[in-house]
C-alpha cells in the first residue's frame, strides 16, 4: 500500500505511454511520406491528413489527460451504463448512418463524422470486464454452480457479441470480426477451451473446402482423423461419448466438404456471390464453379485482389532497409488503394525495408506482452480482464492489418493501431490506452 | 478471483509471439526475396515522359524564314477539377461554341477517360479563343493550355521544296530509317524535311517522372539525374531566294510546268517550282489528310514534283549540247555550214525547219540563234557518224557518255527525294528498238531534242550551270549550311566540283557567244533584259498523247533555258511549260523576268505590261482533264479486272474445295455402308 501514497505521476506506467507515443509519431511520419511531395512549401498544410492526424492525436492526448484525472472507480461505476448507451447509438447509426462506401457504419454530427462501432470496443471492453470481476459471477468451471457458469458464460458471450451484430447489420463486417477478439480474453478468465478448438477447426474446415482440392481434402481429412484417433485410441476404447463424437466430426466434415459445399456453389449461389466469395480469401474462382458469363459480358478483376497486388509490391520493393524515407515510388503516389488508412503498413514497409517493419512489428509486439505483463499484477479482476481486452484489441486489429496487407489474409477493412490516418480510430485506441493507464495507477486499489 | 500463475496467460502471450513470428517470417521473404516486385514497383512507378524539341527551323539566302515552329495551343480538361458552380454559359460565349457542343465533347471526354486524368478538349484554338481564354483563364479551373508546336509555312511557297510532316505510320516503323521512332512521333515524309530529318527533328529528351496510378506524373525520379535533355533541331539555311520563289510561282500560276533556277558557282538551287502549286500549311495538322486526298484527285496533279521528276523531249533547248558535243569530238568547226531551205531532207522523211531564208545556217552562231533543225540533225548524224568512230555504235556510245556526265539520263543527286532519271538512248536502247538494225537516220531526232532523249527540268537546268561554268558543275542542291555550319558532312558531297568530258574551254566560248546570239539577234529577243547579258535557246517540243485510244498531237511545250551574265554566271535557268506554244512566247519572257528579278532586285516598269501577261495567261490545256479522267478510268478499269479475276479464282477454289468435300463426305458414307 505503500506506493498509493505517491503521486499519480509516479505510478502511471511509462513504458506503455513510451510505446503509444512512439507509434503515433510514427504513424504520422507515415502519413506525411504518403502525401508529401517536393513542390509543397511548407510542412503546415491544414488541408493534408497528416496535419488533422496530429491535431486529432493533440485531442487525443488532451482527453487522456482528463481521463488520468477521472477516479479509476468511474470507469468500473458507468461500464454498464455507457455500454448501453452505446448500443443505443448503435442501433441509431443503422437507420441514421451516413452512406460511407456501402457501409452505414459512419455518424455525422454536424460537420463531423466517426465511427460508432470504433469507438464501442472501449465500452464493451469495460461491460465485460466489469461483468467479468462481478463478485456474483463465475465463469470458470471452480463452483459448484455449474448451471449458473454455463448462464454467465452465455451472458459474458453476449456482451461482447451484441455490437458485433448491429455492426454487421450496418454492412461494416471487418469491424465486427473484432468484437471476436473478447473471446481470447475470455480464455484467460476460464472460457472452455473446447470452444475454440471448435471454432479453430470449423474456420480451418471452411477455408480448408475452399482452398484446397476436394480429393486431397478428402485423403488429409481421413488421415487426420486416422491419427487423432490413433492417439486417442485409450479412451476411445474405453467410452462411448468420445467414440460418437469422433465419427460424428469426421463424418460432418466429410459431409460438409464434399457434398455441401459444391451443391451450394452449383446450384444456390448467384455468380457474383461466388466470384466475392473467392475474391475475399483472394483465389481464382475455380473451373467448377465457374458459371457460365453471359455473352459480351468482361470480367471484372478483384478489386481487393488488386489492392493486395499493389500493396505486395510496395513492400515487397522496399528491400531491407528500404527505399529512404519521402521515397516511396508506390506509396507516394497513391498506388495502393486507401494508402494512409487500412494500408499504412505499405508505406512504412517501402520506406523502410525489412529491417523498419521489423522493428515496428517488435513495438507492437512488446506493447502487447506489456500489457499482459500490466494485466498479470493487478489486484482487481476488472483491470485485469479490462488490460486483456485492450492487448486482445491490439492484437486483432496489429495481426490482420499487417496480414492482409503481406497476402496473408484476405482483405478486411481494419485501421492499424495508432498508425492509421482517421480521427475516431486514433482517438478511440487513445482511450483505451490512456483507461488502462489510469486503472493501471490504481493497481493496490480493488476496482469493482 | 484471481489465480496465481495462471498457465493460460502464456498461451496468450504465445500466441502473440506466434503470430508475429509469422509476420516477420513472411516479411523477411517478401522483402529479401522477390526481386520481382521490386520490377514491378519501378514499372508501375517510374513514368518516362518523352519531350519533343522544336524542329529545325528553315532560312532563306537572305535569312529570310520559310518554314518556322509556331506555337498553337490545345485547351485540356480535367473533369474532376471542374467546379459544381461551374459557368458553362460563360465559358462557352469565350470560345464562341455552342453549348450542345461543350455537353457532347465532355460526354466523349468523359467516356474516353477517367475524370481525373487530363484529356484534350480542343484542338488548335485559333489565336482569338487564345488570347480570350488565357484573359479569363481564372475564371475556369479544370482547363489548361497546352502549348504545341506545329509547322508554319510563311508566305505559303515552296511547298514542294519544303515538303511537310505527318505522323509516322506502323508500315514506317517497321523500316530501318525509323528504327528510333515511335507510334505518335512526326517525320519528314516529302521534300527537305524528309531528306534532312536527322537534322531538323533534333534530339528528343527522355525525363523520368514518378507517376501515380493515374498515371499522372509528379515528382522527378532521383531528382532527374536519369534524364537526358533534349535538343532542338537544327537551323537549314538554304540557297533558295524566298522572294524569288513567290515571284516565280505567281509567274506560273494556271500554267501547267516547272522553273528551275540554279546558281552555277555553287549548284544552289536558287527557286524551283513546279506549278500548279499548293498552299503547304494544307498539309499539316488535323487536316492534312483530307486536304492530301483532295489534292491528289486534282487532274492537273499538283503533288507531283514536275521540277525534279516530269520528263520532257527538251526540244531545240538541247541544240546547245548537241552543237557543244559536235565540235568536242572535232566533226564539225564553228565555221561549218549548211544549206537550209525550210527542211533537211538527207534521211527518208524530210524534217521540217522553221526558216527558209538562205544563209540562216551558215555557221554554227547562225544556225543555233535561228534554231536550224536540219543544221543540229545534219551535225548530230555527222557527230556520230565521224570517222574516227568505228561505226555508228561506237559514235552513240561517245555521245551518250558526253551527256551522261552532263548528268543527262540518271539523278542529279539534288536533296529532296523521289528524283527522276530522265531518260538518255544508248545503243543498248536503240538494239532493242530496231533489233540492232539502225543507223544515223533512224536516230536524227535526237539531234533536235525529240524522240528518246527526255530530260527533267533540273536536268536541264544543270545543263546551263555547265556551260556557264565552262565544263563542270556542282550537284545542285538546297542546303547552304546546316545549323550556321557550311562543312557539315551531310553537305560534303556538295562541295565536290564535277567535270564533264574533256572539252576545251574555248569551245564553252563558242557555245555561249551562239546563245548569246540567241537573245541579241535570234528567236529570244523577248528575253533581253537592259545591262545583262543573257545566253539563252529557246525550246518548242512537240509532244503527243493518247486521249480516246488515238494518238493525237497536243500543242507544244513551250521551253527555255538561259544563264546570265554571261561573264560571271549567277543564274542558269530551266524553265517548261506545258502545251503552251512557241517557247520564245511563254518560257522565255518568264525567264527573263526571273533573271532580271534575281540580279536587278526588281523589274522594271517597262517590263510590267510582260509580266502583267504572263500572271495573267490561264494555260493549261483541256486536255489535261481529258488525259486525266481517261487514266483514271483505265486504272478503274485495271482495278475492276484485278479484282473480278480475284473473286473468280477465290471462288473457283471454293467451289473445288466444296467438290472435294462432298467426294470426301460420300467416300466416307460409302465405307461406313460397307
Amino acid at each position: 500500500m505503500t506506493s498509493l501514497g505517491k503521486a499519480l505521476f509516479y505510478r502511471i506506467d511509462g513504458v506503455v505511454l513510451l510505446l503509444y507515443v512512439l507509434l503515433v509519431a510514427i504513424g504520422i511520419s507515415a502519413v506525411y511520406s504518403v502525401e508529401h511531395h517536393v513542390g509543397d512549401l511548407t510542412f503546415f498544410m491544414m488541408n493534408k491528413s497528416y496535419m488533422k492526424q496530429l491535431i486529432w492525436f493533440g485531442y487525443s492526448l488532451g482527453f487522456g489527460f482528463i481521463i488520468l484525472l477521472t477516479d479509476s472507480k468511474f470507469f468500473s461505476s458507468f461500464a454498464f451504463l455507457l455500454y448501453t448507451a452505446c448500443l443505443a447509438i448503435l442501433v441509431i447509426t443503422i437507420f441514421a448512418g451516413v452512406d460511407v462506401k456501402g457501409s452505414r457504419s459512419w455518424l455525422g454530427v454536424g460537420g463531423f463524422k466517426f465511427q460508432p462501432g470504433e469507438v464501442c470496443k472501449i465500452f464493451t471492453a469495460l461491460a465485460v470486464a466489469k461483468f467479468v470481476s462481478l463478485p456474483e459471477t463465475n465463469i470458470a468451471m471452480t463452483g459448484r454452480h455449474v448451471m449458473k457458469t454455463y448462464k454467465d458464460r452465455i451472458i459474458v458471450g453476449a456482451i461482447a457479441l451484441v455490437p458485433a451484430l448491429l455492426i454487421i447489420l450496418q454492412k461494416e463486417t471487418g469491424l465486427a470480426l473484432v468484437y471476436f477478439c473478447f473471446l481470447l480474453a475470455l480464455y484467460r478468465e476460464g472460457y472452455p477451451t473446447a470452444i475454440y478448438i471448435i471454432a479453430f477447426s470449423t474456420v480451418a474446415l471452411v477455408l480448408g473446402t475452399l482452398l484446397i482440392e476436394r480429393k486431397i481434402l478428402f485423403v488429409v481429412l481421413t488421415v487426420l482423423f486416422g491419427l487423432i484417433a490413433l492417439l486417442m485410441r485409450q479412451t476411445l476404447r474405453r467410452k462411448l461419448i468420445p467414440r460418437v463424437i469422433i465419427i460424428s466430426a469426421f463424418l460432418f466434415s466429410i459431409l460438409f466438404s464434399q457434398v455441401a459445399v459444391p451443391f451450394v456453389f452449383k446450384h444456390v449461389l448467384q455468380r457474383h456471390q461466388i466470384d466475392r466469395i473467392f475474391g475475399t480469401i483472394g483465389m481464382e474462382v475455380p473451373d467448377e464453379y465457374d458459371k457460365t458469363m453471359v455473352e459480351g459480358e468482361e470480367k471484372k478483376g478483384n478489386s481487393s485482389e488488386y489492392n493486395v497486388l499493389q500493396s505486395k509490391i510496395a513492400i515487397g520493393s522496399g528491400g531491407l532497409f528500404g527505399k529512404g524515407f519521402l521515397n516511396g515510388t508506390s506509396t507516394k503516389n497513391q498506388f495502393v488503394p486507401e494508402q494512409s488508412t487500412d494500408f499504412i503498413f505499405c508505406a512504412i514497409g517501402e520506406q523502410f525495408g525489412f529491417v523498419g517493419s521489423a522493428i515496428l512489428v517488435l513495438a507492437y509486439l512488446s506493447l502487447m506482452l506489456r500489457i499482459v505483463f500490466i494485466a498479470e499484477r493487478q489486484r482487481s479482476t476488472f483491470t485485469r480482464v479490462y488490460a486483456y481486452c485492450v492487448a486482445c484489441i491490439l492484437f486483432f486489429h496489429f495481426a490482420v492489418n499487417i496480414s492482409m496487407t503481406i497476402g496473408l489474409m484476405p482483405v478486411i477493412g481494419i485501421t492499424l493501431p495508432f498508425l492509421s490516418y482517421g480521427g475516431s480510430s486514433l482517438m478511440s485506441f487513445s482511450i483505451l490506452i490512456f483507461i488502462l493507464v489510469r486503472l493501471d495507477a490504481d493497481r493496490q486499489t480493488l476496482i469493482r | 478471483m484471481s489465480i496465481a500463475a495462471n498457465p493460460r496467460q502464456y498461451v496468450i502471450s504465445f500466441i502473440f509471439i506466434g503470430v508475429a513470428s509469422i509476420i516477420l517470417i513472411r516479411l523477411f521473404f517478401l522483402q529479401n526475396f522477390e526481386a520481382k516486385y521490386k520490377i514491378l514497383a519501378n514499372d508501375i512507378a517510374i513514368y518516362k515522359k518523352v519531350v519533343y524539341p522544336p524542329r529545325g527551323v528553315i532560312l532563306d539566302r537572305k535569312g529570310k524564314e520559310m518554314l518556322s515552329n509556331n506555337a498553337v495551343y490545345d485547351l485540356m480538361v480535367t473533369p474532376h477539377n471542374i467546379p459544381k458552380n461551374f459557368d458553362t454559359l460563360q465559358f462557352c460565349a469565350v470560345l464562341d461554341i455552342q453549348r450542345s457542343n461543350y455537353n457532347s465533347i465532355m460526354r466523349r471526354v468523359q467516356e474516353r477517360n477517367i475524370d481525373v486524368r487530363q484529356s484534350t478538349f480542343m484542338e488548335q484554338l485559333s489565336q482569338e479563343q487564345t488570347a480570350k481564354f488565357k484573359e479569363n483563364q481564372y475564371m475556369f479551373p479544370g482547363f489548361d493550355l497546352l502549348e504545341r508546336n506545329i509547322r508554319e509555312y510563311k508566305n505559303a511557297s515552296a511547298g514542294m521544296v519544303l515538303g511537310y510532316i505527318g505522323e509516322v505510320s506502323p508500315e514506317m516503323l517497321k523500316r530501318p530509317r525509323y528504327t528510333s521512332y515511335h507510334q505518335g512521333d512526326y517525320a519528314g515524309l516529302s521534300g527537305i524535311e524528309w531528306q534532312y530529318e536527322e537534322v531538323l527533328r533534333g534530339q528528343r529528351g527522355v525525363h523520368y517522372l514518378e507517376r501515380d496510378k493515374f498515371n499522372r506524373p509528379r515528382d522527378p525520379y532521383k531528382e532527374g539525374k536519369l534524364d537526358s535533355q533534349e535538343i532542338s533541331g537544327k537551323q537549314l539555311d538554304l540557297y533558295l531566294d524566298a522572294d524569288l520563289q513567290e515571284y516565280a510561282e505567281k509567274l506560273m500560276a494556271n500554267k501547267i510546268g516547272s522553273v528551275v533556277a540554279i546558281d552555277p558557282q555553287t549548284g544552289g538551287i536558287l527557286t524551283m517550282v513546279s506549278s500548279p502549286t499548293y498552299d503547304p500549311n494544307l498539309l499539316r495538322g488535323r487536316e492534312r489528310a483530307k486536304n492530301y486526298a483532295a489534292l491528289y484527285r486534282e487532274p492537273t496533279r499538283p503533288l507531283f514534283n514536275r521540277a525534279t521528276q516530269a520528263m520532257y523531249p527538251p526540244g531545240s533547248t538541247i541544240k546547245p549540247m548537241t552543237g557543244l558535243v559536235a565540235l568536242a569530238v572535232g566533226a564539225i568547226t564553228p565555221s561549218f555550214g549548211l544549206g537550209c531551205f525550210g527542211s533537211y531532207n538527207y534521211c527518208s522523211r524530210p524534217i521540217k525547219c522553221e526558216h527558209k531564208d538562205a544563209g540562216h545556217a551558215s555557221n554554227f552562231r547562225l544556225a543555233l540563234a535561228h534554231s536550224c533543225n536540219s543544221y543540229f540533225c545534219h551535225i548530230f548524224r555527222m557527230t556520230i557518224d565521224y570517222k574516227s568512230f568505228k561505226n555508228v555504235k561506237e559514235g552513240l556510245q561517245t555521245w551518250h557518255d558526253f551527256y551522261s556526265s552532263f548528268s543527262y539520263g540518271r539523278q542529279t543527286g539534288i536533296d529532296i527525294p523521289f528524283e527522276g532519271k530522265g531518260a538518255l538512248p544508248d545503243t543498248n536502247t536503240y538494239n532493242k528498238m530496231y533489233r540492232g538494225v539502225w543507223n544515223s537516220c533512224t536516230v536524227v531526232f535526237v539531234g533536235m531534242g525529240q524522240g528518246e532523249l527526255l530530260l527533267t527540268p533540273l536536268q536541264m537546268a544543270n545543263g546551263m550551270c555547265i556551260i556557264a561554268n565552262k565544263g563542270y558543275y556542282y550537284t545542285p542542291h538546297f542546303v547552304r549550311a546546316i545549323g550556321k555550319n557550311e562543312n557539315d558532312t551531310l553537305l560534303k558531297k556538295y562541295h565536290e566540283k564535277h567535270v564533264v568530258l574533256n572539252i576545251p574551254d574555248s569551245t564553252f566560248s563558242i557555245v555561249q557567244q551562239a546563245m548569246q546570239d540567241v537573245v541579241e539577234s535570234g528567236t529570244a529577243a523577248g528575253a533581253k533584259v537592259e545591262g545583262i547579258t543573257i545566253c539563252a535557246k529557246t525550246g518548242t517540243a512537240e509532244n503527243k498523247a493518247i486521249v480516246n485510244g488515238e494518238v493525237i498531237k497536243m500543242q507544244n511545250h513551250s521551253m527555255f533555258v538561259a544563264f546570265a551574265p554571261r561573264e560571271n554566271p549567277k543564274i542558269a535557268i530551266a524553265v517548261a511549260i506545258e502545251n503552251a506554244g512557241f517557247g520564245a512566247t511563254w518560257a522565255a519572257p518568264i525567264a527573263s523576268l526571273l533573271i532580271e528579278k534575281y540580279l536587278k532586285d526588281s523589274v522594271t516598269y517597262k517590263r510590267k505590261a510582260i509580266e502583267d501577261k504572263m500572271m495573267g495567261a490561264h494555260l493549261i490545256n483541256k486536255y489535261v482533264y481529258t488525259i486525266d479522267s481517261v487514266l483514271r478510268r483505265r486504272d478503274a478499269m485495271v482495278y475492276e479486272n484485278k479484282m473480278r479475276k480475284r473473286y473468280v479464282t477465290d471462288s473457283t477454289k471454293r467451289a473445288t474445295d466444296s467438290t472435294m468435300a462432298i467426294r470426301w463426305l460420300e467416300a466416307r458414307l460409302r465405307r461406313s455402308k460397307k
